[in-house]
């Protein structure tokens, strides 16, 4: 079962960063980014499974670099976003009704 | 088929048919719930995973703020910048190039050595001189310290990095207090609901913190369980964030570093070294680190999805 997880991963990495390619909107690239990075966790989750000793069922490394991973992963999507606000403030516009109907 | 075969196919069926909608759906608000589910689902396979620490985390921070911040720059960007629509040839590559990538992951995870490397054995050497009996968090505080430090680094970079871009005259930071998320109103389901589940919340989120030590918990889900608390009494308009010029609610961004750093000095210090702990203290700094920690991260976390103070529009 761990090994379906791996390639589960696997997909997750190649779907998200499918995402980033193709989608013009910088909302979507952004999710499609962590969706890229949680396929990578999960690989490091599926290893972490795999290194179980006598004593644990996962080796606490890996799943401790993941912990710190999501955190860091967080702190630059949440940037990200602060950074697209900006942008769309400075891109000049204003805001119109056409604009709320428009999916943005 | 035992039932953690069939419940481990389930949820992989699931999250790579959300994954899929998340990158693949029409709208962004369909994009944006299908990415909170699926940030759900993921932390059910962490769990599978036997990473209950790390399940915590995903579902904290990974789905829930991270969903809650989506949210709220979708409503933000009204008129967001658009690339051209991505043209057909363009798509085919990037598929044929995503479908390699994700074919030579799926070829690495077939090929891995076996019998595994594992640093197990290490950790649980090296465990009971911690007074830890959560070897996760022992990676993190003791034999990793240095990343966790830098972790809390980056997060106040990326709070200090969002309020600049805010862009406000200095002066102004400290006076004006943001406007609620929506408007008060104390009455009705979600009044009773703050009411009722933020002292609730507080005190798990304390509970989980302190339980980190020895079962799965830990300082950062006890923290964000407690922004969303902070968050959920701002939304419901019992209270109104401070303002982020208030010295408090400055040293609050900043004690778990500071707490962290001067730790780690007293290590150098006392000529044990940088972050090393003393044998038999060890846990009592590492409790006096985390308690800071949660104060940072519950009040950080807090900060950054309710964004920088933005002009009033009320009178």
């Amino acid at each position: 079962m761990t090994t379906w997880f791996g390639i589960c991963a696997a997909c997750l990495v190649g779907l998200g960063f499918y995402g980033v390619i193709i989608d013009p909107h910088p909302l979507r690239k952004l999710i499609a980014f962590n969706i890229a990075g949680s396929g990578i966790f999960l690989l490091f989750g599926m290893i972490a499974r795999r290194g179980a000793v006598p004593g644990t069922n996962a080796d606490p490394v890996p799943q401790a670099l993941v912990i710190t991973g999501i955190v860091v992963a967080f702190s630059a999507t949440a940037l990200g976003i602060a950074l697209l606000v900006k942008l769309s403030e400075k891109s000049g516009r204003a805001p119109s009704a056409k604009d709320a109907r428009d999916d943005c | 088929m035992t039932p953690e075969t069939f419940f481990g196919a389930l949820l992989i069926i699931l999250i790579s048919g959300l994954g899929l909608v998340s990158v693949a759906a029409a709208d962004t608000f369909t994009a944006i719930l299908s990415f909170f589910a699926y940030g759900i689902l993921l932390s059910m396979a962490w769990m599978a995973l036997a990473a209950p620490d790390v399940a915590l985390t995903e579902a904290a921070l990974g789905s829930g703020v991270t969903g809650a911040l989506l949210l709220g720059a979708r409503a933000r960007l009204r008129n967001c910048p658009r690339a051209r629509p991505t043209g057909p040839a363009v798509k085919a590559a990037a598929a044929v190039l995503c479908a390699g990538l994700s074919a030579a992951l799926a070829a690495v995870v077939l090929l891995l050595p076996v019998p595994p490397p594992s640093l197990a054995p290490q950790v649980l050497e090296a465990l009971p001189p911690t007074g830890l009996r959560n070897p996760v968090t022992a990676v993190l505080m003791v034999f990793r310290g240095l990343d966790t430090l830098l972790e809390k680094v980056v997060l106040l970079l990326a709070l200090i990095g969002i309020y600049a871009l805010a862009a406000r005259p200095a002066e102004a930071v400290g006076t004006v207090t943001p406007p609620p998320l929506t408007p008060p109103a104390m009455a009705g389901p979600l009044a009773f609901l703050t009411r009722n589940l933020a002292p609730a919340g507080f005190i798990a989120g304390v509970y989980l913190f302190w339980v980190g030590a020895d079962e799965p918990g830990s300082a950062f889900a006890g923290g964000a369980l407690i922004s969303a608390m902070v968050l959920l009494v701002v939304i419901s308009g019992a209270a109104r964030m401070p303002g982020p010029g208030r010295p408090a609610v400055r040293l609050a961004t900043i004690l778990g570093i500071v707490v962290f750093l001067s730790v780690g000095f007293g290590g150098s210090i006392s000529g044990a070294g940088f972050l090393v702990f003393p044998p038999g203290l060890a846990k009592p700094l590492i409790v006096l680190i985390e308690v800071a920690m949660i104060v940072s991260i519950g009040a950080t976390l807090a900060m950054l999805v309710a964004g920088p103070p933005r002009e009033s529009k009320q009178p």
